[in-house]
């Protein structure tokens, strides 16, 4: 089966060795796990308008119906009518509503996870106000219970509880940091006991975008803080999230929390990452079940707080023009609005915003755990050029985001369409401008 | 007993009767389904983003701009039909008298419009549901959500309005076995209306509260 999973050794995953009903029961009973008020309230509302299609940038650059926002729910959708909806034994008995079967999961696996980056464009059209995104997201969850999640995610998920790290790499990242500190003539605190602040950072940095990662560590020195990497919580990102399993979910997240309670620390920070934000932010403590004894801040948010503080000074960038990526799961779910403006606005950048902006920004088109899936790669590209055009129309010469995600999006699209930008990183230009 | 009667009494008293007793039904089994008390740390309090939940309720009703260029023509026929039917149903003069006889009231303050433009609402009114229609079956994300409920709402509809514009100009017939059935198109309407998405009458509030509240307190668009 193309989409069975395998574990760490090589060995054929639990998931693979499950038969289809006991994948349909597993499906189902991690549906009604999300069936409450909330969840009833929008999978009872859809009134079927299609308006949430014209949200979506995988439907508006494919004009194919079958990337409709509330479509892509429908496993969920379906499930709740048969099992939980008010009329569901009278449906049963009469045979109105089938049952979610393990080819409609599998055939559903392309809408919930390729063309879905969980941006939550479709919650913000939606006349009714379901929030369709988070219906979407049940049905991945739906999908990892069942083993069906695609293989890249669900092995990534599976390494980094068991590692901390999503994928084997050359040397350890802890090491990487090490080594990007020396290469920059910059202490690394890793590994402190105690410290008030834990940094994250995003894998992809640590791969590919060293100077990131430098950038914060000289931002944190600046400052004064008092804070530590660890290399037991050193990657941000969540691929539990991404491969919708709340088990591995809630154990990569775990690993930052144990750690933060273990520093006594009061502040953990969210590096570049969208996904990392929602998953540490919004959800740890939910999936959890625990208030956590820590705040969690991305660390634009943070540094807009040290500048209103007075703590953080910034030299004035000259001449270029810039336009702006607002990263869906930091502005439009995450509430981030003004931050990545405060601190761009306190370097004078001359910013040329595009048409959909702040909350209503298209997706980098690679979010949600798109970017790793190959077969998701022509239909990302498809919406990445949609987004790039927008990037364009704003005649701005510089192009800046503060999600390490999307930069991996908007490179790989640059490099398919030779786009004449680089995707340069709010928190390096900072780094760069940050007064003594 | 003649077919108008029948429409009008027993049947009717029936279909009020499911109408009634099943929209309950589903909205309470709705809501006893369990609230999750959430944990995060939030943005605001309960109180101001209930106050947001509130506002959303209301400005839902009004699209974004950035999505007008694309959903305004669905969304003007949408309103159109919407509020030709409203105009109807609580302004014709014939359908207030049926509406003062049914629950008794006298309710003289109750205005009416005057027929002639009730005729002319009428003929729009089924203009634009013809165009949402078309629309339904030719709009390709339209059309591959749409199921039963949706084609069955229609019909009914279009029975209803039909019949109504019918008797009203005494078309097709004998006015009483118009007029029945324009009531019996009535009744079945509110017996369909708790098990199909007619239902959204009620839950648009609470769907937009909701979302409202919860984008409130993470600071999130709404
Ligand atoms: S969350 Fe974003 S990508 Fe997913 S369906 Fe909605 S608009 Fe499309
Ligand atoms: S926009 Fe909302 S009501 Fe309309 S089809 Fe999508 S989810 Fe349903």
């Amino acid at each position: 089966m193309s989409t069975a999973t395998q574990n760490l050794s090589g060995a054929p995953a639990a998931e693979e060795r499950l038969s289809p009903s006991e994948r349909e029961e597993r499906a189902m009973s991690e549906f009604a796990h999300h069936f409450g008020a909330y969840t009833a309230t929008n999978l009872e509302s859809c009134i079927h308008c299609g308006m949430c299609a014209d949200a979506c940038h995988f439907y508006i650059a494919t004009e194919d119906p079958k990337y409709t926002p509330i479509l892509k729910a429908e496993p969920f959708k379906q499930a709740y009518r048969r099992e939980s909806g008010a009329f569901a034994p009278f449906y049963k008995l009469l045979g109105l509503k089938k049952k979610v079967t393990v080819d409609e999961l599998e055939e559903w696996q392309e809408l919930l996870f390729d063309s879905c980056s969980q941006c939550g464009r479709c919650s913000l059209i939606c006349p009714m106000g379901i929030e369709v995104a988070e219906m979407i997201e049940i049905g991945r969850r739906g999908m990892a219970a069942a083993g069906l999640a695609p293989k890249a995610l669900m092995d990534r998920a599976r390494h980094q509880a068991e590692t901390g790290q999503p994928e084997e790499s050359e040397k350890p990242y802890p090491e990487v940091l090490r080594e990007i500190g020396k290469e920059h003539d910059l202490e690394v605190k890793l590994d402190k006991d105690k410290a008030d602040i834990l940094v994250c950072l995003p894998r992809t940095d640590l791969d590919q975008n060293p100077e990131s990662v430098a950038a914060m560590i000289k931002i944190f020195d600046r400052l004064g803080a008092d804070y530590t990497f660890r290399s037991d919580a050193l990657i941000a990102e969540n691929y539990g999230y991404y491969a919708g399993s709340r088990g591995l979910q809630k154990r990569i997240t775990s690993r930052i929390t144990d750690a933060a309670k273990k520093l006594g620390a009061s502040l953990v920070i969210v590096p570049e990452c969208g996904h990392a934000y929602t998953a540490l932010r919004w959800q740890a403590a939910e999936i959890l079940g625990e208030r956590l004894p820590f705040r969690v801040r991305h660390v634009t948010e943070f540094l807009a707080e040290q500048l209103e503080a007075g703590k953080l000074k910034l030299s004035k960038v000259n001449g270029d023009t810039f336009a702006f990526h607002d990263p869906c799961q930091l502005v439009r779910k995450g509430g981030i609005m003004d931050a990545p403006r405060q601190l761009m606005d306190a370097m004078d950048v001359d910013l040329r915003e595009m048409h959909n902006k702040k909350g209503f920004s298209f997706c980098c088109g690679g979010g949600g755990g798109v970017n790793d899936l190959e077969s998701a790669k022509d239909l990302r590209n498809r919406a990445q050029t949609m987004k790039l055009r927008e990037i364009d129309d704003t005649g701005a010469k510089r192009f800046l985001t503060s999600c390490s995600d999307c930069r991996v999006s908007f490179n790989e699209a640059g490099e398919n369409q030779d786009w004449n930008k680089k995707t340069e990183s709010l928190i390096e230009l900072v780094a760069t401008q940050i007064k003594e | 007993m003649t077919l108008l009667e029948f429409s009008r009494g027993p049947m009717l008293h029936f279909a009020l009767f499911v109408f009634v007793f099943a929209v309950l039904w589903r909205l309470i089994s709705t809501f006893m389904l369990g609230w999750r008390k959430r944990k995060s740390e939030w943005r605001t309090t309960s109180g101001s983003s209930a106050v947001k939940g509130a506002i959303a309720v209301g400005n839902r009703s009004w699209p974004h701009p950035e999505f007008l260029e694309r959903t305004a023509f669905g969304e003007a026929v949408g309103y159109g039909y919407h509020i030709g039917l409203f105009a109807i149903i609580l302004l014709g003069a014939p359908h207030v008298i049926f509406w003062k006889n049914l629950f008794g009231i006298s309710a003289t303050w109750w205005p009416t419009i005057p027929s002639g433009i009730i005729h002319v609402i009428s003929v729009v009114t089924i203009f634009l549901l013809l165009i949402a229609t078309i629309r339904r079956y030719m709009h390709p994300p339209l059309r591959r959500i749409s199921n039963f409920d949706d084609w069955f709402t229609l019909v009914i509809l279009f029975g209803l309005m039909i019949s109504g514009v019918m008797a009203v100009f005494g078309l097709g017939g004998r006015y009483e076995i118009i007029l029945a059935v324009h009531i019996i198109s009535f009744n079945v309407l509110l017996i369909w209306f708790p098990f199909s998405k007619l239902m959204h009458a009620f839950y648009i509030l609470p769907a937009r509260f909701f979302i409202g509240y919860t984008h409130a307190k993470k600071g999130a668009s709404t």
